[in-house]
């Protein structure tokens, strides 16, 4: 844990440019039973765009309405440019949000809805009617703002209401699963819209997604909520590649797990590698997450191999972990065939291989090798 | 959505209840205003509008129900924003407040107020012994009296409308305002108010039309000096036999229902066209 908190911060700030957004030791409980938010670390840069993925109930929801102010968490400090706004109602934190539904105010037109915030703030007629109407066109909106939310589409609601969370100039911008509710064709659309009005206004964003292809596709950075933690948090490739529990392995993308016991522990410091004893017998030789210190000998580990690292071995090639199996099923999926390989000593194996390369028929008996860099040891619990 | 006609079901479930209507509703109600007309003259309205009494009656009437209506949006509101919030357990107590009175008779009611209201009734006991005035105040037999009791009978019907579209309104409507810069009072008066305006013109609506034509209460608690056309329409019938009059009053005060039905769903259509 104490590593992951120091490279957020490494990530999000230095020094002497602290993070934008910081949430320290957040903890929120509704009544008795597992808390919502069960002491949360978050820091986020300046114009960073950051997805809290997770499953339904891991605390994503929670911890975007702490940030917004609709939450007031019972222990743990949010402070958004240097200022503590934790107590701060949501009217006063300067934050833009864009809800699930969008939350539109059906009784006012598109333009009245952009209109709202900066009427609260006080600006001039003139000047609202000119932010207006150039947000509409940021949004390509321009020549709806007499519509009525009704008379939009689901697409144009949801431009709308990125509008109307962005004309007033916030510190940040909170999207709650903000393409949830447009279908696919629609929502890769819009994702990409997205991200390059985010890039171009800079703007600082914290967005919930359950969707993994989402969280990738959008966002600088990553974290994994599990249980009202963060279980972890990186780049995509971070959390693809050297996932920090098992939880994150299976979450984040397919996995094959094998599941041992930790053996010696060898290596250099910056790639140590652990041998590992299988339940199903034989021996495997993983690597550890770098600056991992959980991993100790005899522990109980989950070996995360990911189903495109094994190479088909021919009997005389050398590996540093060996399987041999035999085709049960093969998928094609477009770019890439699965295939679910039954293993001699028994349990299957996923494999997903470029679709090009040689085709294997159900039957087919095969050598498969993978190197420790391969495959990563994390804590099974 | 699927464009499928609906077929003959809604038919048969309708059926019974229209035949019901149809037939001891407005069967007799259309006899009694073909009455109104019934000699082949319109002596009967020719009467009705010379005569000042009359339409002075009906605009007492119809100041009445605004009267009326007006307390009852005033009290309901608030009443309905409760239910509508509150938690479970809060809202079922307020429901039970709101619907115990329906377990007794209008009459009943109606009597019990006069306990409550007249010269040594309750309210006016309390406010000489406090010394708030010295002398007992008049409650019943006027106006007041009418009033406070067709308040109490209406109210219901302007707490159901707004609470349906109070729960209606989507929470984050609310919290997107304040997010985006409103105070409370703010998100109040530019986001939930307006949102729940059509309920408010429908129980609105819905209270003058019935307090239009009110019976019972007028008649107890107006102890004959507040005379509403509901009660000259009974008089016409029981005292002077007159049938074919009372169908002419009961003719236009018809009419007025429909007119002002008709003209606040005009207003209400313009000042809800996000519906």
């Amino acid at each position: 844990m104490g590593d992951r908190e120091i490279a957020t911060a490494e990530n999000a700030g230095t020094p002497e440019t602290p993070p934008l957004l910081a949430v320290a030791g957040v903890e929120r409980r509704f009544g008795p039973g597992a808390a919502a938010l069960a002491g949360v670390d978050l820091a986020l840069g300046a114009g960073e765009i950051l997805a809290l993925l997770g499953p339904s109930g891991s605390g994503k929801t929670t911890l975007l309405k702490v940030v917004a102010g609709f939450e007031t968490p019972d222990k743990g400090r949010v402070t958004l440019s240097g200022r503590d706004i934790t107590a701060l109602s949501p009217a006063k934190r300067n934050i833009g949000m864009v809800f699930q539904h969008y939350a539109l105010f059906p009784h006012m037109s598109a333009a009245e809805n952009i209109a709202f915030p900066l009427a609260m703030r006080g600006h001039a007629r003139q000047s609202i009617r000119e932010k207006v109407s150039s947000a509409l066109a940021l949004v390509g909106l321009s020549g709806y703002g007499d519509r009525l939310p009704r008379q939009l589409s689901g697409g144009q609601q949801q431009r709308v209401a990125l509008a109307r969370a962005i004309v007033f100039d916030p510190a940040l911008l909170l999207l709650d699963e903000p393409f949830g509710a447009l279908d696919r064709k629609l929502r890769t659309q819009m994702q990409a819209e997205m991200k390059s009005l985010q890039r171009r206004l800079g703007i600082a964003t914290l967005f919930v997604t359950h969707d993994q292809e989402e969280a990738l596709a959008l966002s600088d950075r990553i974290a994994v909520m599990n249980e009202g933690r963060i279980a972890q948090i990186g780049t995509a490739e971070d959390l693809y590649r050297r996932p920090a529990s098992r939880f994150v392995a299976e979450f984040v993308g397919e996995a094959n797990l094998f599941r041992g016991r930790a053996g010696v522990i060898g290596g250099p410091a910056h790639a140590r590698t652990v041998e590992v004893k299988l339940e199903t017998g034989g021996e495997m030789l993983a690597s550890l997450p770098p600056g991992d210190r959980a991993v100790h000998y005899g522990a109980d580990l989950a070996l995360v191999l990911r189903p495109e690292r094994p190479r088909r071995l021919a009997a005389a090639d050398a590996a540093e972990n060996r399987v041999s199996g035999t085709v049960a099923e093969a998928t094609y999926l477009g770019e890439t065939i699965r295939y679910r390989v039954a293993l001699e000593r028994g349990g299957e194996i996923l494999l997903r291989w470029p679709a090009e390369r040689e085709r294997l028929a159900p039957g087919a008996r095969l050598e498969l090798g993978w190197s420790a860099a391969d495959m990563t040891a994390v804590l099974w619990a | 959505m699927s464009a499928r006609r609906p077929g003959w079901a809604p038919l048969a479930a309708g059926a019974l209840p229209l035949a019901f209507l149809g037939v001891l509703f407005l069967y007799p109600v259309a006899r009694l205003l073909l009455l109104s007309v019934e000699d082949g003259s319109l002596r009967a309205f020719e009467r009705a509008a010379a005569d000042a009494l009359y339409l002075g009656v009906l605009l007492e009437t119809l100041k009445l129900s605004l009267i009326v209506a007006a307390i009852c949006l005033v009290l309901a509101y608030p009443a309905a924003y409760f239910l509508a919030t509150a938690s479970r357990g809060w809202a079922a107590l307020g429901f039970a407040c709101l619907l115990l009175p329906f377990w007794s008779s209008i009459l009943v009611r109606t009597y019990a107020w006069t306990i409550v209201l007249g010269r040594n009734g309750l309210v006016n006991r309390l406010l000489l012994e406090t010394g708030l005035i010295a002398e007992p105040l008049a409650l019943l037999n006027n106006e007041a009296g009418v009033v406070v009791g067709m308040v109490h009978v209406l109210l219901p019907y302007m707490v159901f409308p707004i609470y349906a579209v109070m729960l209606r309104i989507d929470r984050d409507l609310a919290a997107a305002a304040s997010g985006l810069g409103a105070s409370p009072w703010r998100v109040f008066t530019r986001i939930y108010f307006p949102l729940t305006l059509p309920g408010a013109f429908a129980g609105s609506v819905l209270v003058f039309v019935i307090a239009l034509g009110f019976f019972v209460t007028p008649a107890i608690l107006g102890g004959g000096r507040v005379v509403t056309i509901g009660l000259l329409i009974e008089d016409q019938v029981r005292r002077f036999l007159d049938w074919p009059f009372a169908a002419a009053l009961a003719a236009l005060l018809l009419a007025a229902a429909f007119l002002i039905q008709g003209t606040f769903q005009r207003v209400l259509r313009g000042e809800t066209r996000w519906h």
